[in-house]
């Protein structure tokens, strides 16, 4: 059984799990992780480099290359449209261009749920400077379509708060979303074990996004390993159609033929 | 001069140009991006671009994040 592969902004890929880069032991584990996770698509953060010391810690970029994975800048810890169109800005020049961008632009501290206000304003101005946006934003089904309409090339509600592991809290609102959807929909943050991103994908979703979940594991790489499978696990359940729920039991053997 | 790079206070020469001050850093030839007031100095211009008394550099590059 073949499936079809998951295209944004016109460039398909194979894998419909999305891994990002933070809260590994080290750089061995994080590059361990990540290709086991079979990911394509690698989120990263920006950040300034440090003054004049750890100049021989290994460069993130020289373990994850632009080479092999598709990076995905994220604007990460940006609480205002301006600071997340300046880390884009950043991040473009950083990879020569490359102009694929996560888009988030968090509400507080202490939820990490996204600022829809400040999101549709650097979103708008993102487009307008030739960014394709894939963009983090709440579970609510209009600013999902608003996204998608304004030219973002993903959109990718929550399914519980960034690194909570919560699982999928809302998943009426992630079907509303997909019902109407006309861009790659990615559950991206909330997923914290391998049966949370099967649902995801149950759902109809076109991927899912995370990166505590494999690095906070026990055993990250081991973990990577389950969320892949899940991933593709989800995705074929999704295709073949499951069976309908009933409230009581249909036997499997017939009942014709028996001799008692 | 007195530039702030990083956030810092750092006392450069007079003619320091933005790759004297990645070179000083000991920045050369990393995957790094600059920004200059809040404008991006592409890499093709590091060379040529004069830093002056109170300008505000960013220097930044990738690391694990989610």
């Amino acid at each position: 059984m073949t499936d079809s592969k998951i295209t944004i902004a016109g460039v398909e890929y194979g894998s419909r799990l999305l891994v990002g880069t933070g809260k590994y032991k080290d750089m061995a584990e994080t590059a361990e992780a990540i290709a086991v996770s079979g990911a394509e698509i690698v989120t990263f953060a920006v950040r300034r480099t440090n003054l004049g010391q750890n100049a021989d810690e290994p460069s993130l970029l020289d373990v994850i290359s632009p080479e092999k994975y598709t990076l995905l800048p994220n604007t990460a810890a940006c609480y205002t449209a301006d600071d997340a169109v300046r880390t884009c800005r950043l991040a473009r020049e950083l990879l020569d261009g490359h102009d694929l961008v996560k888009l988030e632009v968090l509400g507080d501290e202490k939820t990490l749920f996204p600022n829809v206000v400040e999101t549709l304003k650097a979103a708008e101005t993102l487009i307008n400077d030739g960014f394709k946006v894939m963009v983090y934003t709440s579970d609510d089904p209009i600013i999902a379509k608003q996204l998608a309409e304004m030219g973002c090339v993903a959109v990718m509600p929550l399914a519980a708060p960034i690194g909570s592991g919560l699982g999928i809290r809302n998943p009426h609102n992630i079907r509303m979303i997909l019902e109407d959807a006309t861009v790659p929909i990615i559950v991206d943050a909330g997923v914290g074990t391998a049966s949370d991103a099967a649902i995801v994908m149950e759902l109809g979703c076109d991927g899912v996004l995370m990166n505590t979940a494999i690095a906070a594991a026990q055993k990250p790489v081991l973990m990577a390993s389950a969320m892949k499978k899940a991933v593709e696990a989800g995705r074929e359940a999704f295709c073949a159609g499951r069976m309908p729920r009933k409230m009581y039991a249909s036997a499997s053997s017939p009942i014709d033929g028996t001799f008692f | 001069m007195n530039v702030h790079v990083n956030g810092k206070v750092v006392p450069l020469p007079a003619d320091c140009s933005i790759s004297t001050l990645i070179e000083q850093m000991d920045l050369m030839g990393k995957r790094i991006a600059v920004e200059l007031n809040l404008d991006i100095v592409p890499k093709s211009e590091h060379v040529q671009t004069q830093l002056k008394e109170g300008d505000i550099v960013e220097i930044v590059h990738a690391i694990g994040g989610g």
